[in-house]
């Protein structure tokens, strides 16, 4: 434990040591307020609730994120640091939380400073603040499954490039896989079973459901399942590059 | 569990470890003890199979087979224990070089379990010890190679490990820091287990108890430094200078000295270098030296050097590991 919160902090604290965090969140925050104000045609709505702003989330997320989780291994691998780290007694579990937490709470970070939408929509109308809660909740939650799927991916190259490139294409097919464009490939041959299990893989499906107000267990499970599986298979990675 | 550590006893114990990446064998059925108060040294070519070694013994690479015991902790089976008792330096003194050697050094501390005073005493004491106090509070990656490779030294030596790991310490540091970084070396050797890589011979003379010359995976020679330079050919041959050329009387009555096997004879500048090999080891006798000395002095010869030399540890270093020494794979593997 007490090394877990060593890596975390290091980890976090590597992420305002250089301009990294103050752009990365800079940039959130505009194109977050971008898309929801001009594309997304917040105003014209008349609407007073962030449903629209939510909407963009997973599309932003899809290329932000991997930003953030395409150092978490491959860095370390490329300047070497992972050998000191590997060698210091941390248990790898440990490594592979820590960094994930750390990743995972810079982007709470980013997220939680999107605070003034809120209170604009505040402003503007008599929203509901349960519903925006529970959006910002499964935010959260879609945001940590971005970040393990691109912990996973950084652990196997030593390339941030690859690790970018890589994350954002398996992160769009978790993304969509609940939409036509994948489902038709499957829906003329594969029976119904198969169809919504894949279905069932898709972040928007969960995301969705989420951000409608209702947050359901098993959305909830989802995500901590997605989360797990995809650190536990860093670790594999990690461990498995060790035995060369 | 057994602990190893008293005086004398193997801190350190290789058993038949072997490391391959694929088809290619970076280290091959390798076995060594390193007890406390000796110094081991590495010696190798380029991918030799030294760092490969230590990545194993520190718990970066997983042995392919054989074991490594760390004060009696087996570093596969009870990885994180053995860890505890080893300072690493990696090779190239990698950190993480968006902090400072202070953040740095206190990341390390709170992950060797030394907090509060503890860790503000072990971290000014590496500090001290490695002279990094006029840059605790720059970025690593502002500092210069020398700095960078302290920064790795007080990191390994920060919670005084019973067992030092250090591939090539002193690469990339000025005489002077070489200097210190095996003064620290020697003064730490006593209660440690201490093994470094090196591609310095005279580093091995300076500081090393022991060395190991390791080519192509394998150990190819063990012994002291003393033991390994008396493997050299120059073991026990007489040096001589002498300002201007020999004449061929002259070579010929030093050929006829009793023990004598051969000689060379090479001009350099306006001097030549005679080296009288003896035919055989006549370790603490001085008899052809003797003798040269005598006959230098009645044929009023002009002296500039006349000696018994050690040997030669780089003429050694040739010998066992001639042959292919161009950089192998395994190395990129890591």
């Amino acid at each position: 434990m007490r090394e877990l919160v060593a890596v975390f902090r290091r980890e976090l604290g590597g992420y305002f040591a250089t301009p990294l965090a103050f752009v990365f969140i800079v940039i959130f925050l505009f194109t977050m307020g971008a898309f929801t104000f001009y594309m997304g045609g917040y105003f014209e709505s008349g609407q007073a609730d962030l449903q629209i702003f939510f909407n963009f989330h997973p599309w932003l997320y899809l290329f932000l994120i991997p930003a953030i989780s395409m150092r978490l291994w491959a860095e370390e691998r490329r300047t070497g640091s992972i050998e000191l780290l590997l060698s210091l007694p941390v248990p790898l579990w440990a490594a592979v939380l820590g960094k994930f937490l750390a990743a995972w709470a810079f982007s709470g970070i980013a997220l939680a400073l999107t605070f003034p939408m809120w209170l604009t929509v505040n402003y503007l109308g008599h929203p509901d603040n349960g519903v925006i809660f529970a959006g910002y909740v499964g935010s959260f939650f879609m945001a940590g499954g971005y970040l393990a799927i691109g912990s996973c991916l950084s652990a196997t190259t030593r390339n941030q490039v690859i690790a970018f490139v890589v994350s954002v294409v398996v992160c769009f097919l978790f993304t969509i896989s609940g939409l036509p464009l994948v489902t038709d490939f499957f829906s003329s041959w594969a029976p119904q079973q198969v169809l919504n299990t894949i279905a069932s893989f898709s972040f928007l499906t969960h995301f969705t459901a989420i951000t409608q107000g209702v947050i359901d267990l098993r959305d909830i499970i989802y995500f901590f399942t997605l989360i797990a599986s995809w650190l536990i298979a860093t670790g594999v990675v990690v461990d498995m590059k060790k035995a060369g | 569990m057994k602990t190893v550590n008293a005086s004398g006893e193997a801190m350190i114990a290789i058993d038949g470890l072997t490391k391959r990446f694929g088809p290619f064998t970076a280290v091959d059925n390798i076995s060594f003890t390193v007890a406390r108060g000796e110094v081991l040294g590495f010696l190798g070519p380029n991918g030799a199979g030294k760092s490969t070694t230590m990545k194993m013994i520190t718990g970066f690479l997983a042995p392919s087979e054989g074991t490594a015991r760390v004060c009696g902790h087996d570093v596969v089976t009870d990885q994180l224990a053995a860890q505890r008792m080893i300072g690493y330096l990696p090779e190239g003194a990698p950190a993480y070089s968006d902090m400072t050697p202070r953040g740095f050094l206190k990341f390390i501390a709170r992950v060797r379990a030394l907090s509060g005073a503890a860790a503000d005493k072990a971290i000014d004491e590496a500090v001290e010890a490695t002279e990094l106090q006029g840059v605790l509070d720059q970025p690593i990656d502002t500092l210069s190679k020398g700095f960078r490779r302290r920064v790795g030294l007080a990191q390994s030596i920060l919670h005084n490990p019973p067992v030092l790991i250090m591939d090539e310490p002193t690469d990339g540091l000025d005489p002077n820091q070489k200097h210190e970084v095996r003064k620290l070396i020697a003064r730490m050797s006593p209660d440690k287990a201490i093994i470094i890589s090196t591609h310095i011979l005279e580093e091995v003379d300076a500081i090393c108890s022991r060395a190991l010359i390791i080519d192509r995976g394998r150990i190819v020679a063990d012994g002291t430094p003393a033991e390994l330079t008396a493997r050299s050919r120059y073991h026990n041959a007489v040096s001589l200078t002498l300002g201007g050329q020999l004449t061929v009387a002259a070579a010929e009555a030093l050929k006829r000295i009793p023990g004598v096997a051969s000689i060379d004879i090479v001009p350099r500048g306006t001097e030549t270098v005679l080296t009288l090999f003896p035919a055989r080891d006549i370790s603490g006798d001085t008899t052809i030296v003797d003798t040269v000395a005598r006959m230098a002095r009645e044929e009023n010869w002009p002296v500039r050097a006349l000696f018994s030399e050690a040997g030669r540890l780089d003429e050694v270093f040739r010998k066992l590991t001639r042959g292919d020494t161009e950089d192998l794979p395994g190395k990129s593997a890591a």
